[in-house]
């Protein structure tokens, strides 16, 4: 895919997409996993993954560690080779083709940069390795660090640079070959929370600027919902649900997703019996349920019930509540301080409240 | 009282060893420079303790000594060539290749030999080399008649390189493990295959490590005196030395031609600081 002469650095405002962008949809998806599966001796890290991914899109892989998900990335990379089933890229089968013959190219958690290079020659590495002549090498790396917004840069040492710097030189090294899929690899890990914030917004931007498909692996669910088209939660070397961080957040498909994305809120057995009237495995987010004195009545369409708040934790913005059930169970309720100070939030503990909400919120789970 | 005063703590510490080095090394080497500069006198083989450049004069002058210092220079320079050659694929299989038990198999077979006595490897090659010896006969039997390498300069070449092989292939070994896994996949991934990935990324980064063995092998081969009398007939400058303090008791010539290997080092080394060798180590 050309992208343009690189146009100045993308603002961080950027319009929030609401879904996957629609692509000719006669093309072969970016990536196609088949039945992938990994095995490092006894452990099984990636197990019978099947996973499209749409030309174009910001692609999250999402889940704890141990659960396959940079595995994955190594695979499509060319890092490790699958035990079986296939990859491909844009319909070519890579399963068995060296990393330096794929159109990818990635940007490493540790951002590995040459600590013997400058940073024009860090940027420049895969242009010199093709064999990119001089003149066109030196204007392309200047375009790329102006990108990431480090124009006249290219003189400097890693070593000097900040982390938050060193990140996007990483970034610049692997966008100037233009590959047509670009994996990160938790690549804003070491970076403060105000930083990390910023290069989410960054990243997003840049790729929608570039319009290549962005493949990024994270443990943050939050970074994973703000930047994705859609997100794949991985869990034990599988996938437990794809979707939008929509579909993700509001609808998941598992005991597991409704934990690992958001708070795990979940009514099972008696409580399950009791409170929606199915057995089965519920959930109901925290910040879906009111909480109220309990005498106070609730109205159609609302399930309720009585609890104890157990703890109390005050987050400045929002207050959490986690409150013992008399069904059995807890749950976690959270609330805007609109008018509450610390003080009052603090002391509720201990005392006995109304649970409601309403029934649309209620979310039956599979189980995993 | 100790752990109020740090001073008197690092004090007790260090005195020792900074004894031991003031007097046994750094008195040891100025004793050295300073006979370097007397002379001997040919009647009565006394040392005459006057200041003289004659010794140098010699040395500098008779093409003899020339000889000596630049054919030891050179074996030192081929020793460490050789080893770095050969260290380099061992070092890269160990660090980089090799499972854990690969690796601790290879470590003892590197590390085994410096167990046994360096005179009974040397007499080993000794017998091994020696002229119509087996490495001869091997020669000439698989077509290559009339190799003379017993006794000469060869032999001495492929004893040390031997003798050093551990001394590089450790500090080696060393450098290329602490080459994180990340920079040669960032090579590959941006398109660089082996051969590249070797040269532009493994080597400048191994090169501190590389330096570090090489001060190793070139500075043991340089002043070493047991293989070059047992295994060839040509002069060295450490059996020079030998020969002038033992059998002519000629101290201060001995001492002047020990200068020569210590400043050959000290210009070595002062190379081997700029490569980053010293943070190597």
């Amino acid at each position: 895919m050309a992208v343009e002469p690189m146009s100045p650095a993308p603002t961080l405002s950027s319009p929030h997409p609401a879904g996957p962008v629609a692509r000719e949809s006669a093309h072969d998806p970016a990536v196609l996993l088949d039945g992938v599966s990994k095995r490092f001796g006894e452990v099984t890290a990636v197990d019978g993954l099947d996973l499209e991914v749409t030309d174009g899109e910001f692609f999250s892989m999402l889940g704890p560690s141990g659960s396959g998900k940079t595995t994955t990335l190594r695979m499509i990379a060319g890092f490790e080779t699958p035990t079986t089933g296939r990859i491909r890229l844009h319909g070519r089968d890579v399963s068995r083709v060296a990393p330096y013959d794929r159109d990818v190219n990635t940007v490493f958690q540790d951002y590995a940069l040459f600590p013997h290079m400058s940073v024009g020659e860090n940027v420049g590495y895969g242009l010199m390795v093709r064999k990119v002549p001089r003149d066109e090498r030196r204007r392309r790396v200047a375009d790329a660090l102006s990108m990431v917004r480090l124009a006249g840069y290219e003189r400097r040492r890693p070593a000097e640079l900040s982390g938050g710097q060193r990140q996007r030189v990483a970034l610049a090294r692997a966008i100037v070959n233009r590959p047509r899929v670009l994996l990160l690899d938790e690549p804003l890990g070491a970076l403060d929370l105000k930083l990390r914030e910023e290069m989410q917004l960054f990243l997003k931007a840049l790729q929608l600027d570039l319009g290549i498909t962005f493949i990024y692996v994270t443990h943050d669910q939050q970074e994973a919902l703000t930047m994705s088209d859609r997100i794949a939660v991985f869990n034990l070397g599988r996938v437990a649900q794809v979707g939008s961080p929509a579909e993700i957040y509001e609808r998941p498909a598992t005991p597991f997703v409704a934990g690992f994305v958001g708070t795990s809120n979940l009514l099972t057995d008696d409580a399950a019996r009791l409170l929606v009237g199915r057995e089965g495995t519920f959930t109901v987010r925290p910040e879906k349920i009111r909480l109220s004195d309990p005498d106070e009545m609730h109205t159609a369409g609302e399930s309720s019930a009585l609890g104890r708040i157990r703890d109390v934790v005050y987050l400045g913005s929002e207050t959490r509540y986690i409150v013992a059930l008399e069904a059995g169970g807890e749950l976690v309720v959270t609330r805007q301080n609109l008018e509450t100070s610390s003080m009052e939030a603090l002391a509720a503990r201990g005392r006995q409240v109304r649970l409601s909400w309403n029934r649309e919120h209620v979310l039956a789970l599979k189980a995993s | 009282m100790l752990y109020r005063h740090r001073w008197l703590q690092v004090l007790l510490l260090l005195a020792p060893p900074t004894g031991w080095f003031l007097v046994v090394y750094l008195g040891s080497l100025s004793v050295l420079f300073l006979s370097a500069f007397w002379l001997l006198d040919p009647l009565t083989s006394a040392v005459v303790h006057t200041f003289s450049l004659r010794n140098f004069q010699i040395l500098l002058g008779d093409p003899t000594y020339r000889t000596i210092v630049l054919r030891t220079v050179g074996i030192a320079a081929a020793v460490t060539l050789t080893d770095a050659l050969l260290a380099f694929p061992i070092a890269f299989y160990m660090a980089r290749v090799a499972g854990p038990h690969a690796r601790s198999l290879l470590f003892m077979a590197v590390l085994l030999p410096l167990w046994s006595s360096y005179l009974v490897r040397v007499y080993a090659w000794r017998v091994m080399l020696q002229p119509h010896g087996p490495v001869e006969s091997f020669l000439s039997a698989i077509g290559l008649p009339n190799v003379e390498i017993g006794y000469s300069d060869v032999s001495m070449w492929i004893v040390f390189s031997y003798i050093w092989l551990p001394y590089m292939i450790l500090p080696l070994y060393a450098g290329l493990e602490r080459i994180p896994r990340s920079l040669l996949e960032a090579s590959q991934d941006l398109g660089g295959r082996g051969g590249i990935t070797l040269r532009r990324v493994i080597l400048p980064l191994a090169l501190p490590a590389l330096a570090a063995g090489s001060i190793f092998t070139f500075a043991l081969t340089l002043g070493d005196y047991i293989t070059p009398t047992l295994i060839s007939n040509s002069q060295f400058i450490g059996n020079v030395v030998y020969d002038s303090q033992g059998v002519a008791n000629n101290i201060p010539f001995a001492a002047a031609f020990a200068i020569v290997p210590v400043v050959i080092m000290a210009g070595y080394l002062l190379i081997a600081r700029r490569l980053g060798a010293f943070e190597a180590l």
